[in-house]
């Protein structure tokens, strides 16, 4: 039979099922081979926080969502056009964001009395009106895989678990997406149970020949690859990329990469990528709590190394103590926060952006510290060279800000060239920095750059330059401890001065205003990026005059940051908290910044922005 | 994942430090800070021993580094002439886990108090040793909290009077060695601040020791709890009080050796050395790879301050790899030896890449 092929520049389906149904594993294939064929991507996976809640349930709903398309896109899209529900539990969780005649498909095997009665469906959903709106594929996805595998000699359970793969086999099919890559895979992942390979292989071409054969699908799509700029792309996660950035820095730097951290959702898989990397010197160091992970990092740091540690919210506020002493004692100090819903537990597994307060201010005392933050999931590669560039330069503790919607989302990144990375300068003080009224010399541990306003970092090893180093006041130069008044409001000042001059090194905000007539900025920070700027462009598409900006430095700002602002007639600063970068705009600069806050543990859509930020645009 | 790497173990705990040049004298390790303890306090003479003590390494001085954490003894690192650090209150053992991992060139040495490692920093206390960190660390206990002053610490004595306890302790305290024992530790030693041969012994052994060395100092703050130790320094007391212990020897004490140790249970006694076979007194093994043998020494002490009957020396030496050599190894047997630039490159165009052009 022949089937009509429709042209599409972009789709959004969520894979959703079952904790245990595998729907992070087809989802990342389903990446992996819309990648392949060019298309640009970005993707959210949303799972629950326990590792099985109980089968069927609603809270053991796992969902991946994938947005590819023929041109760049930002965001892994506000609503579903195709929907894969493997159970009634998945199709009630996630049915009230898909919009009116999408594509719903239902694996009709699970819809028994028994899996029905666990959500509260009184009549199944496919026997009544309730979907009436929708175009539903009904699928008896688990007993066409048993079928597909009734020769192979494996249990029935491991049978049935390959109905993701049916499942896969089926959507690639659809979409027209080779299934080579997902293969390979398989041959590797179960490459020490060859049954399982051919299980899976089979069960895989068996769904894509069921959208061949099937009367049930009259239809494929074809979303053509993206123009992208050339060059070498590969997917990447913010956690990836983040590991990847720490190792760069590591490398660009010549300094050897010492990670505390202490496991923690959702920081824990940038302990687990850098395990692997002892090749290039790393150590990681899986502490007994998030207090020891910063401690030794800091006391790495002290050695020489670059000691950086991982975490999220709840870590850093015990770390908080620890990241004073770095501020005192002058030393570099990465410490990587993959935001979560917070306070308190919250909610581990979903982003959030509200630890922006306590990564400026978290710490007793006057404590600068420098912040920076991800934009993207490749961005956190770069975000994560600045920051150790920030901290090994000015001898500084960096709050690096990352999410949970960066960390495990993932989107293309066109690989940048290893030498064209900056390269990141440390130098180590050798010699004596002081002359004393006699004419002999001295090391003074806190004697500054002129420029950076750094102390020498003089590391253990190093003839002549032994001195002591603590939590105490130091009297300015020498580093002796001083309960001196005025020494303190001059360390005080300095601390502060450094972190200020960091500044200089930063390149200004720009915004991204084509016409130059907009009078309306909307600023963000962090992972609001994508959201932000497809709101942007939908509003330019429909004729709206509008700027973006975004902020990768938190502390210091760009120095044009208010120059910039004041540019504008209103500036806009949507945040996933209730106002943590509006509050420090306004206070820093006097300026009646509008904020649009939401915290509900997803990231914003693109929609949500468009709405809020025309009304804005129209009332100006 | 990849190949299990081979476990390096035996050797000398300063073999990758460089050796010092010229022989070097205690002097060169007074830093030109003014002591600032209280006057009698026990810290000056572990001090002066420990100043004495380094130079017998002839390792450089450069390369010997004291870590603290925050009390009365934690203030040693200023009068070092070392490089040193003095961090926060009770994460000493972390900080210097990360410095004596990441630099098998350097001598670290961790000083901390009762208070310091016992209570605010028990955790990270209990996993150096675990884990055998390359650390030496020096436990001043005085049994009371004296940079606060005077409130009782998790070594002081159950009813024991003090600021924050005016009707007398109702904690129930720690004994340090038992403590260090259960953690796993390879090397627990104990001695006292008054005996400087005793404690250059000890930290001697301790410094040879390729792993954690744990040493706790019976330290007398004459502010806040003086004479807590009398028992052990008195002369009509101290040899009934004593039990020195010394690897290979038959533990005997008291005056003229008329007490011994003896098994007893699935533990240790006190015996008369007259009434018993003299093939039942227990000749000391510091080596015995079971902790259960140091751990019911660490049991003798008796009375209502838990002093009388105090094993002295090295209650355990036993070698295990320590961990930072086990990190290396990894680390070790990972490399390449290509240039690090080329590694980065292979590893951020690994995985499915494809190509736009
Ligand atoms: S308070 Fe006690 S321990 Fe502290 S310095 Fe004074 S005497 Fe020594």
């Amino acid at each position: 039979m022949a089937k009509q092929v429709r042209q599409l520049d972009r789709v959004v389906i969520r894979f959703a099922g079952d904790s245990g149904d595998g729907m992070q594993l087809t989802g990342d294939r389903f990446t992996a081979e819309s990648a392949q064929l060019g298309n640009d991507l970005s993707t959210l996976p949303n799972f629950p926080a326990e590792i099985r809640a109980p089968a069927g349930t609603l809270p053991g709903v796992s969902s991946f969502q994938l947005h590819f398309a023929d041109y760049d896109i930002l965001t892994p899209g506000d609503a579903p056009n195709v929907l894969v529900a493997m159970n009634p539990a998945a199709l009630k969780a996630n049915l009230r964001d898909v919009p009116r005649a999408a594509e719903i498909i239902v694996n009709t095997d699970e819809f028994t009395k028994r899996n029905l009665a666990k959500v509260g469906y009184e009549v199944s959903p496919l026997d009544d009106d309730s979907l009436d709106a929708y175009a539903v594929h009904r699928v008896p996805l688990t007993s066409l895989t048993v079928k597909a595998l009734e020769s192979f000699d494996i249990s029935k359970k491991d049978a049935e678990r390959s109905k993701n793969m049916f499942a896969l086999g089926l959507l690639s099919w659809m979409y027209n997406r080779s299934v080579e890559g997902t293969e390979a895979f398989l041959r590797k992942k179960f490459a020490n149970r060859p049954e399982l390979v051919e299980a899976n292989v089979t069960a895989l071409k068996a769904g894509w020949n069921y959208g061949e054969t099937t009367e049930e699908f009259a239809v494929r799509y074809e979303v053509k690859p993206a123009k992208l700029p050339p060059g070498t792309y590969r997917n990447i996660t913010g956690n990836l990329a983040l590991a990847y950035g720490l190792i760069a820095a590591s490398v660009r730097s010549g300094r050897p990469l010492f990670l505390g951290a202490y496991p923690i959702t959702p920081a824990s898989d940038v302990l687990h990528e850098l395990s692997k990397h002892k090749k290039f010197g790393v150590v990681t160091f899986q502490a007994e709590d998030e207090i020891a992970a910063v401690g030794a990092a800091l006391g790495a740091s002290y050695g020489g190394a670059l000691g950086v540690t991982s975490t999220s919210g709840p870590g850093v506020a015990l770390k908080g103590e620890t990241i004073g002493l770095a501020v005192m004692q002058e030393l570099p100090l990465v410490i990587c926060d993959i935001q979560r819903a917070g306070p308190s537990t919250g909610m581990p597994t979903k982003t959030e952006q509200a630890d922006l307060n306590m990564a400026l201010y978290g710490r007793h005392g006057e404590s600068p510290a420098a912040v920076v933050a991800a934009s993207s999931p490749s961005d956190c590669f770069y975000a994560a060279m600045e920051a150790c560039r920030i901290a090994l330069t000015y001898r500084v503790p960096v709050l690096l800000l990352s999410d949970g919607y960066l960390a495990n989302g993932s989107e293309p990144w066109k690989l940048p060239k290893v030498d064209e990375l900056p390269a990141i300068t440390v130098d180590f003080a050798t010699e004596h920095n002081h002359e004393n009224p006699d004419g002999s010399t001295s090391f003074w541990p806190y004697q500054r750059d002129p420029e950076t306003l750094a102390r020498p970092w003089a590391i253990p090893g190093t003839p002549g330059l032994e001195h002591r180093i603590g939590g105490i006041e130091k009297a300015d130069g020498t580093g002796e401890i001083s309960y001196d008044p005025a020494n303190h409001d001059t360390m005080v000042r300095l601390r502060q001065a450094k972190v200020d001059a960091i500044a200089r090194s930063i390149p200004d905000l720009e915004a991204d205003d084509p016409t130059g007539e907009a009078k309306v900025l909307v600023l963000g920070w962090g992972s609001t990026y994508g959201p932000i700027g497809a709101a942007v462009r939908r509003l330019r598409g429909s004729g709206h005059q509008i700027a973006q900006a975004h902020l990768r430095h938190l502390n210091p700002l760009p120095p044009n940051t208010e120059e910039l602002l004041r540019r504008y007639d209103k500036v806009v600063v949507p945040e996933m908290n209730l106002g943590q970068l509006s509050q420090l705009l306004r206070g820093k600069f006097l300026i009646d910044v509008i904020g649009y806050n939401k915290v509900r543990g997803l990231p914003f859509t693109a929609g949500e922005l468009e709405t809020a930020l025309e009304e804005i645009v129209k009332n100006v | 994942m990849s190949d299990p790497v081979t476990i390096p173990n035996g050797r000398h705990a300063l073999s990758l430090v460089p050796k010092a040049e010229d022989k070097q004298t205690a002097k060169e390790f007074k830093s030109d800070q003014e002591v600032r303890w209280c006057p009698g306090c026990g810290d000056y003479a572990i001090l002066a021993a420990f100043q004495s003590f380094l130079p017998s390494l002839g390792i450089k001085r450069e390369n010997t580094v004291v870590v603290s954490g925050i009390g009365c003894s934690s203030r040693f690192p200023y009068y070092m002439n070392t490089y040193g650090m003095h961090s926060i209150h009770g994460r000493a053992p972390a900080i210097a886990s990360g410095l004596s991992v990441s630099r098998p060139d350097l001598s670290v040495w961790m000083i901390t108090g009762d208070g310091d490692a016992l209570s605010i920093g028990g955790n990270h206390l209990i996993h150096a040793l675990r884990r055998n960190v390359n650390l030496k660390i020096l436990l001043f206990n005085n049994r009371i909290y004296g940079l606060t002053k005077g409130q009782y610490s998790p070594t002081s004595e159950l009813g024991k009077v003090t600021k924050s306890t005016p009707f007398g302790s109702t904690d129930a305290p720690f004994n340090p060695v038992s403590l260090a024992l259960g953690a796993e530790a390879s090397f627990v030693a104990r001695t006292l601040d008054s005996d400087r041969k005793h404690l250059t012994s000890v930290l001697a052994a301790a410094a040879e020791h390729n792993g954690s060395a744990f040493i706790e100092i019976y330290q007398n703050c004459p502010i806040f709890n003086d004479d807590a130790f009398e028992v052990l320094k008195d002369p009509s007391s101290r040899d009934e009080a004593v039990i020195r212990v010394e690897h290979g020897q038959p533990i005997t004490f008291g005056p003229d050796g008329s007490r011994c140790v003896v098994r007893s249970g699935f533990g240790l006694a006190v015996a008369d050395t007259a009434s018993v076979d003299p093939a039942d007194i227990v000749v000391h093994d510091a080596h015995d790879a079971d902790p259960t043998y140091a751990f019911a020494l660490s049991r003798l002490p008796a009375g209502s301050d838990a002093l009388m009957h105090t094993p002295m020396g090295v209650l355990r030496d036993v070698p295990r790899p320590s961990y930072d050599d086990l990190v290396r190894a990894q680390v070790e047997h990972a490399a390449t030896g290509a240039v690090p630039e080329e590694d980065l490159d292979r590893l951020l165009y690994s995985g499915d890449t494809w190509a736009i052009v």
